[in-house]
């Protein structure tokens, strides 16, 4: 039974803004950029007022504000910040550092096309850019569920057997910047799915139980603790391969906490890691991510009154990324349309149709896969181009094409 | 690199803590040329025992030693002997 929930005009910086205000985080450290900005913008509103008992620090860059939230996660503290674009390529370093160090700090990604030409409309290519560092990440489709996620990736990041930093990605000024009706929580009913505040795992130090934060003997720490020292040939790789390990289990955490969070707020996301409109009878499925997804969704309604076969795989989960999930939605298909909102700099594909292609190749019989990459710094993508795509694609399966690519909405 | 087996993925904690004293991490083992003092020709100003950055020049107040376990052969301890004392020698 869903609690009682109040309604709020928010747009998905605000929306962030609330689920970090009810998380209960000790800490924030951030530094503005747009399309980021409301979300510390509000958060550092709530704490002038006195709303929220949560150390917030101003500091003079990305590189810092993640390293400040390295510092009180490893203390044992519950960890926000929030970025875009060229502030998240300035962090990248320390992104690789707090996975590393398993430290479960929660960061709002409000994509953003990097420089240059400098521009500041949405693009998933920032993201993508630390795909590989070590965090999880979540693509969401509107301010709700910027809302939502912000809060699940807390309870993701923190289980025991996961203990892995999240990004939680929203489309710049498309979620960021736009009005919505947002359901919201009450605040007791947040903090109870949280379970409290942060609770570090022990780990076996010295034949010791202790603590995994960095406390002083004086705190109760029966011995100290050293985090991020030097980690050579002999030990970096089995500390890599935990942290792999944990992606795994990353995957059941992610569909576990969308199914504890549907039951107190009614709302859910497909399985947590992919979330299908029709795929089950679909001769074509378009894939994508981010608010993309809604107006596809629009599309198809309309096709579908055609009768027209076609449906969408949303992936909400990039990393973990769930093949298992893609192969199984898209195993019926005979054409999956790929939207990627990032660049493929010589690559064979954008990020998104390489693992999706991927993770086709093994089916026995394959569907064609074909690439469309969109949106490229905010270019529009309205339900015309969605159409004309998928009219293309239909094209190109009747000529049996195998490798079609194509930059959808550019001016030849 | 250690000839004794290390423990692997499942047995050691998580996010890198250490959980060794740094006594047991030999760094000695990163060398490649070895300070060798030649007893004639040092004058004990420790010198040596003041550069080190390993500590790893002992002064028992009337010998000195290297500990070549955690001696890494920087060769501050040649540079800066006034005395030439010191070669550093291919290990």
């Amino acid at each position: 039974m869903a609690v009682q929930q109040t309604l709020m005009a928010l747009n998905g910086d605000e929306a962030v803004a609330y689920a970090v205000k009810q998380c209960d985080v000790d800490f924030v450290a951030a530094f503005p950029i747009t399309p980021q900005t409301i979300i510390v913008e509000k958060f550092s509103e709530f704490v002038a007022n006195g709303e929220v008992n949560t150390e917030f620090v101003r500091v003079e860059s990305e590189h810092s504000a993640l390293s400040a939230c390295i510092g009180a996660a490893a203390a044992g503290g519950r960890a926000f910040t929030a970025t875009a674009a060229n502030g998240l390529q300035l962090m990248n370093e320390i992104c690789y550092i707090a996975s590393s160090l398993r430290l479960p700090i929660v960061m709002a990604i409000v994509n953003r096309a990097p420089s240059g030409p400098i521009n500041i409309h949405t693009d998933h290519s920032d993201s993508m850019n630390v795909r590989d560092a070590g965090w999880i990440q979540l693509y969401t489709e509107d301010a709700q569920e910027a809302y939502d996620t912000t809060i699940q990736a807390f309870k993701i990041a923190e289980r025991h057997d996961v203990l892995l930093p999240v990004m939680v990605m929203l489309d710049g000024f498309l979620i960021s910047h736009t009005l919505q009706n947002v359901y919201l929580l009450p605040d007791e009913a947040v903090r109870e799915f949280l379970g409290g505040p942060r609770k570090p795992p022990k780990i076996k130090l010295f034949g010791r139980e202790v603590e995994l934060a960095l406390k002083t003997l004086a705190m109760g720490q029966p011995v100290p603790v050293t985090m991020g020292p030097l980690d050579l040939w002999d030990y970096y790789f089995e500390h890599k391969r935990q942290q792999f390990e944990a992606f795994k289990n990353a995957k059941k955490a992610i569909k576990e906490v969308n199914e504890e969070y549907a039951k107190i707020s009614g709302r859910k996301y497909g399985n947590g890691l992919v979330h299908p409109f029709w795929t089950e009878d679909a001769d074509i499925v378009v894939a994508c991510m981010g608010s993309t997804a809604g107006t596809v969704r629009h599309v198809l309604r309309e096709l579908r009154k055609e009768g027209e076969k076609i449906g969408l795989l949303r992936i909400r989960s990039f990393r973990p990324f769930p093949y298992e999930d893609v192969m199984e939605h898209l195993s019926g298909a005979k054409a999956v349309i790929v939207f990627d909102r990032s660049v493929d700099m010589g690559a064979q594909g954008a990020p998104l149709f390489v693992e999706i292609r991927s993770a086709l190749y093994d089916l026995d019989e394959r569907p064609f896969v074909y690439d469309y990459v969109y949106g490229l710094g905010g270019r529009d993508m309205p339900p015309s181009l969605i159409k004309a795509a998928i009219r293309d694609a239909k094209e190109a399966m009747s000529r049996k094409e195998r490798f079609v690519k194509k930059y959808w909405g550019v001016r030849e | 690199m250690s000839e004794k087996k290390l423990p692997g993925w499942k047995e050691i904690p998580i996010a890198g803590v250490p959980f060794k004293s740094s006594l047991e991490y030999k760094t000695g083992d990163w060398r490649t040329f070895k300070p060798v003092r030649d007893e004639s020709k040092c004058t004990k100003c420790l010198l040596c025992w003041v550069y080190c950055p390993e500590g790893a020049i002992k002064w028992d107040g009337e010998n000195l030693t290297i500990d070549y376990d955690y001696c890494k052969g920087c060769g501050i301890c040649a540079q800066e002997c006034p005395a030439k004392a010191i070669e550093m020698v291919v290990e």
